[in-house]
């Protein structure tokens, strides 16, 4: 394991913090904490990286612990969100000073440090200065600069959170193929699910202080952990059941109830789980009213009023479209839900 | 002149009147100083002196206590400089960087040397210096000059280390500089603009300071200014404008300086990501 940490703990004097945090990253592998602001990404990274000291619990990297060393001790490097860079130092310098202190010969810093710019496409930015680059650029000497380190983890604090949509897009391409390229370990900290999605080998889902989902990508999006994952990732639709021992019952359609729900349940459905179709009077779909029909592109949002079941949202290829208009009635169906008992539901509504 | 004025713009006519007469204001009496001091014989209505020549520097440089009291005045302002910086530097960066209590009201309390009238100030701490001694030494002199700059050479150093962001610190320390070559190499290079801006402050306001070198240094401790008003009031105006000149070249020196270190630090406050 190239990074372990074990029942990690911090608590401010605000009553904010982490706790029971088990985290294991193989080595390459490239890992985000995902989760909202105040939910204690932050703080797990700053642990690992040594600017903060847990209250209890370890963390294990390359199988040594690394508690209590500061930050210039540990095998970690980071990239911040902003102020990476040190403006009175010329872009080389700025890449330099670290290995400068790791007392390397002139002649291979000179290498070393040509060659990260290289990696990082800013080859002949060397003699410049942190203020005459962009956002972008900025952000990649502060990568380069943490690669030419050879970290056993790289460490990245939200780190292109700052740069605009398009930019950020293809930052992430960037550190992906740096990533594929180097083979390094990447603990990534986003509140930003695209960027997470994305970006991932696994995401680590937070909210609290504590870890509500560990899985691959696909699996948070496909069959979320809990209802707080299931509403942060992606649009979802949240509609009120009941569940017997073989299927949850949301009126007149039948679900498979995989994880054995009895009584009331919240069913967690994704737009693009649910069909809509003209023929109303079908009896095995759910009616509804069409309320609103926003086209976005290829595809288009459909806002509908179930009866007896509130809003719900589906998204539509344009054939179904053509044929819809405001206000006319439609059978609605649902060919895929997470079931979530109900007392969990409470929980989420007052969480959040 | 109404084409000219159509042509022009009122605008640019008024910018460029009042210009004039703040470019008569401020270097007028300068200019009349420079005039002053190389004039021989000057009588109302002349214009222009009707002798030039160097009789007055002549006459001020050759007496000793005008030149010692140039030397003294600039190894008092050196002591100030140094000493406030080994002071104010450390405090600076405990206000910009650690909590403690009370740290706006600390921080307040160096605008009060400001909040009273100066002389009644230097009394008070002239009856302290009395009881300890301090009254006709070097220390008592230079104490009295750190009072003055004490707020600027603290405050503007606060705002410069301020200005130093954590995570550049942070990411000093993250690729493996110890604390102390973090400041060394990374937060007090940063904040050096201010540093030096707030220095030659310092020193330019040592150099100046008359009233409490006059009421802790006399009989033995007279700097420039001091001399200055003994010179105004016993010899003709000459040789205080021959004084005058000698007494701001240093500053014209160190603004020039400071004013090329100012716009450094605008340069380096640039340097923002958004």
């Amino acid at each position: 394991m190239q990074l372990s940490v074990r029942e990690l703990a911090k608590r401010y004097k605000t009553g904010d913090g982490v706790s029971g945090i088990n985290i294991d990253i193989e080595k390459g592998e490239l890992v985000t904490l995902l989760g909202p602001s105040g939910c204690g990404k932050t703080t797990v990274l700053r642990s690992i990286g040594g600017f903060l000291e847990p209250d209890s619990g370890d963390i294990l990297i390359e199988g040594k612990s690394v508690i209590g060393l500061p930050p210039e001790k540990r095998p970690t490097s980071m990239v911040f969100q902003s102020y990476n860079l040190w403006s009175h130092m010329s872009v080389y310098d700025n890449l330099a000073f670290g290995l400068k202190i790791r007392k390397m010969p002139k002649a291979q810093i000179r290498e070393a440090v040509e060659d990260a710019l290289k990696l990082v496409r800013l080859s002949g930015f060397g003699k410049k200065y942190p203020a005459e680059l962009s956002g972008g650029q900025q952000q990649r000497v502060a990568l380069a600069r943490s690669l030419l380190l050879n970290p056993a983890v790289l460490l990245l604090d939200e780190p292109f959170s700052a740069l605009d949509a398009k930019l950020r897009h293809e930052m992430r391409e960037e550190l992906r193929e740096i990533q594929t390229k180097t083979g390094l370990t990447m603990v990534f900290v986003t509140h930003d699910q695209e960027e997470a999605l994305s970006l991932s080998d696994r995401i680590i889902v937070m909210n609290h202080g504590r870890i509500e989902q560990v899985a691959q990508p696909q699996q948070i999006y496909d069959q979320p952990a809990s209802l707080y994952v299931a509403g942060f990732i992606g649009k979802m639709n949240f509609l009120e059941g009941v569940a017997d021992r073989e299927e949850i019952r949301l009126g007149s359609l039948r679900l498979p109830n995989d994880k054995g729900l009895m009584g009331r349940v919240t069913a967690a459905v994704r737009p693009e789980d649910v069909q809509l179709s003209a023929f109303a009077e079908n009896g095995s779909l759910l009616k509804g009213r069409v309320k609103q029909v926003m086209i976005l592109g290829h595809y288009a949002e459909v806002t509908v009023e179930l009866d007896g079941f509130g809003i719900v949202r589906a998204f539509q290829g344009k054939e179904t479209v053509m044929q819809l208009q405001t206000g006319q009635v439609v059978g609605v169906s649902i060919s895929k839900l997470t079931g979530f008992p109900v007392e969990e539901a409470m929980e989420a509504a007052q969480a959040i | 002149m109404r084409w000219y004025w159509k042509h022009v713009g009122p605008r640019r006519i008024i910018e460029f009147v009042l210009l004039t007469v703040f470019a008569v204001f401020f270097a007028g009496p300068l200019l009349n100083l420079l005039v002053l001091a190389f004039s021989e014989k000057w009588n109302y209505p002349n214009v222009l002196p009707q002798t030039w020549g160097f009789k007055w520097w002549n006459f001020v440089l050759a007496k000793d206590d005008i030149v010692s009291s140039i030397s003294l005045s600039f190894l008092i302002a050196t002591l100030v400089t140094l000493l406030s910086i080994v002071v104010c530097i450390p405090a600076a960066y405990a206000f910009a960087r650690l909590q403690f209590p009370l740290k706006r009201m600390f921080l307040f309390s160096f605008l009060l040397t400001h909040a009273f009238p100066k002389m009644g100030l230097y009394v008070s701490i002239a009856v302290l210096f009395y009881q300890i001694g301090l009254m006709n030494t070097l220390l008592g002199v230079v104490l009295i000059h750190m009072i003055n700059v004490l707020m600027f050479m603290t405050w503007i150093p606060t705002a410069s280390f301020r200005n130093v962001h954590r995570a550049q610190e942070e990411s000093a320390r993250d690729v493996g500089a110890s604390p102390f070559k973090v400041f060394r190499s990374v937060t007090l290079p940063m904040a050096m603009p201010g540093i030096m801006v707030a220095s030659i402050f310092t020193f330019l306001n040592s150099l100046d300071e008359a009233q409490g070198t006059f009421l802790v240094g006399i009989p033995d401790y007279k700097t420039m200014p001091i001399v200055m008003y003994s010179i105004i009031s016993d010899f003709p105006s000459s040789a205080g404008a021959v004084f005058s000149i000698i007494l701001t070249l240093p500053t014209i020196i160190l603004l020039v300086a400071a004013q090329r270190l100012v716009s450094a630090d605008v340069l380096a406050s640039g340097f923002q990501m958004k």
